[in-house]
């Protein structure tokens, strides 16, 4: 047992609160201690990947209790791979907030950051139902925080909707751990497995309802149709940076279906069938609102918001078979999917930033124009997918896992035309913001930064380019997350050996659950 | 006994989710805060409804009820109740920067400025 499974979730709690208490009013030291702690933590990361690779479920039991009474965090493949994914995107964006000047337009970003990470990685981690809602409070917490940083009216108004909404899921959320709870008798994951299989098939009726309360409430998270209504405005006013590190928030909404409906509701199960038939319907509605979305917006941060939505569905339809090769295209997908929609969100945050707003329109054209013209470029092929890069592996995989699917003539149909439809609303935007601007003529040049000073509107929508203290820092951040899109299109092997031994542990269920209930010698 | 924590339950939920359909803030808080009274209560319930037992067992106890969802109840309403003050705040910072309270979002979320026309704004102003 190696007291590091602990980390990523004590390393942000510590440097949260220190950040709040020791640094408040000296920014460069926040973004020293920031930027080492998250830094750090993908060097945990990484090494509990490694950790993990051998193929064993580890077990950190909290206070050295007992397991169903003690709350246990569990590491296995998938655990490990989501942590890596957090901590690297979370790295790569908020460097980016610091070169694009985002993180000094309003107190606390650092601090609201770290927290937002400890909540992802502890919800990654966790082995107990209720711990899990307890996680979900934390990062969901520190995201409203975080998304309405920078304040201004449309921010705030977006906001009031975001925790409206999740506080709606939040006590759906507690509704469905307490039904489950009721028939079970237990919280811990583990043990709830045991509890669910040794169950007469009679007896399931509450049971089914706390699986699909459950799927509702993953669901909310991950923005699935049709419960996605949170998302286009939340995202969309929302700063860049913060947009893109919601990315791995829809994620963690997948997490939760994966690791539920295959560690306690499994395939043999009374309760599966009726889980996959919600979600593949959702699924595909999900996909196509997202694709038709893009086309239909007028509004950047919306085109991305309705892009990362477009991409959930695809996650979700391979999520959807659990089967061992869904489940390892899903992986491959989500990876892929939230480094994908996290440049997206950065380059149309850098657009906004050239441009003094995110519209949609007919404008001069940007200073540094074919430069974000190329990073839009890669990060729109990234994302509706066509070759060379890793989304079109991504859907191949995600094709050809569900190629013996009933529904695979629907799938098929709705994943090529959407694609279509998708490659037809960016390359639209595209024109329109890069080629036909040079129509009006050049914009004239911003007034220079040093001699103007920070001036720190905190109500505009957009950080602008003149305020920006690093602009390289930014532009290389993009860069950075693009590079790993180009990295698992040029690893596509491993990462699907990686992507295929993580799903062969998920659908056996057994070893996790034998991990955290034998071999408890030694514990209170 | 079991009809009177059900139907409280029911009508607590009822009005919850009424109030959470409205589209001003303080009717939505409202509706949160007696969605969150219900779930509490429900929680409670999970552990079956016994009267008069201890929860913990001790010498000569003869029956017991169930701590753990008193527990629950306790955590769930400490995050409830931080929920509700960050949503107050955060309603009443849209309030001051907007001008009103309505929980939908404007056009103007949607459409850039100029290409709401005077009578396409004033359909959505004030209901």
């Amino acid at each position: 047992m190696s007291h590091l499974i602990i980390a990523p979730v004590v390393l942000p709690a510590v440097i949260g609160p220190l950040i709040i208490l020791w640094m408040r009013h000296d920014l460069l030291l926040q973004r020293v201690f920031s930027v080492a702690a998250t830094a750090a933590l993908a060097g945990v990361a990484l090494y509990l990947n490694l950790l993990a690779a051998g193929g064993e479920v580890q077990v950190y039991r909290l206070g050295n209790w007992a397991a169903p009474f003690g709350i246990v965090l569990m590491l296995d493949r998938l655990a490990a791979l989501m942590l890596l994914l957090t901590a690297l995107l979370a790295l790569a964006v908020q460097l980016y907030a610091m070169g694009s000047g985002w993180d000094r337009k309003g107190r606390h970003f650092h601090a609201l950051w770290q927290f937002q990470l400890m909540g992802v990685c502890g919800a990654f981690l966790t082995g107990d139902a209720f711990n899990l809602f307890v996680f979900f409070e934390i990062l969901l917490i520190a995201s409203y925080g975080l998304m309405i940083h920078g304040g201004g009216e449309m921010r705030l108004r977006a906001g009031v909707q975001y925790i409206a909404y999740n506080l709606a899921g939040s006590t759906l959320f507690l509704a469905a751990l307490g039904v489950l709870y009721s028939v079970t008798g237990t919280l811990n994951m583990a043990d709830m497995a045991l509890r669910v299989a040794a169950m007469p098939a009679e007896d399931t009726a509450l049971l089914r309802v706390g699986a699909v309360l459950l799927m509702l409430v993953f669901a909310i998270k991950a923005a699935l149709v049709p419960l996605h209504f949170w998302l286009p405005s939340t995202y969309a006013n929302a700063p860049g940076p913060v947009a893109a590190l919601f990315a791995i928030m829809t994620k963690v909404g997948v997490y939760g279906i994966i690791r539920f409906f295959t560690l306690v509701f499994p395939q043999d199960a009374v309760t599966q069938s009726v889980v996959a038939d919600l979600l593949l319907p959702a699924a595909l509605f999900t996909l196509a609102i997202g694709q038709v979305g893009i086309l239909g917006t007028r509004h950047l941060g919306r085109l991305a918001a309705f892009a990362a939505i477009g991409s959930i569905g695809t996650l979700m339809i391979a999520v959807a078979q659990f089967t061992p090769q869904g489940t390892s295209a899903a992986v491959y997908y989500l990876v892929h999917s939230t480094l994908a929609a996290g440049a997206l969100f950065l380059v149309m945050d850098m657009i906004g930033a050239r441009r003094g707003d995110l519209w949609l329109r007919l404008d001069r054209v940007m200073p540094g124009n074919g430069l974000v013209a190329a990073l839009y470029f890669v990060a729109a092929i990234a994302v509706v997918g066509m070759p060379p890069f890793s989304g079109f592996v991504g859907k191949l995989l995600v094709m050809q896992a569900t190629g013996g699917a009933p529904a695979m003539v629907w799938i098929w149909a709705i994943i090529l035309i959407t694609s279509l439809v998708a490659i037809y609303a960016l390359s639209r935007a595209g024109t329109i913001l890069f080629w036909k601007s040079f129509e009006l003529g050049l914009a004239p040049a911003p007034p220079a930064a040093a001699a103007a000073g920070p001036k720190l509107e905190p109500d505009e929508p957009v950080q602008d380019l003149g305020d920006a203290p690093a602009n390289w820092l930014a532009v290389a951040s993009v860069v950075l997350l693009l590079s790993g899109i180009v990295a698992l299109t040029a690893f596509a092997g491993p990462a699907m050996r990686l992507a295929e031994a993580t799903a062969a542990q998920l659908h056996d269920p057994d070893a996790y659950v034998s991990a955290v209930l034998e071999g408890q010698e030694g514990t209170k | 006994m079991e009809l009177l924590l059900s139907s409280a339950i029911g009508m607590l939920t009822a009005a919850g989710v009424y109030l959470i359909l409205r589209r001003r803030s303080f009717a939505v808080v409202l509706g949160m805060t007696m969605l969150s009274y219900a779930i509490n209560l429900f929680l409670f319930s999970t552990g079956r409804l016994v009267v008069n037992a201890p929860p913990v067992l001790r010498d000569g106890a003869a029956s017991y009820t169930d701590p753990l969802p008193q527990a629950l109840v306790l955590t769930a309403i400490v995050i409830s109740f931080g929920m509700t003050a960050v949503v107050v705040m955060m309603a009443l910072g849209a309030f001051l920067e907007g001008g009103d309270d309505r929980v939908d979002m404007p056009r103007a979320d949607r459409l850039p400025a100029d290409s709401l026309s005077a009578d396409r704004m004033s359909g959505d102003g004030d209901a």
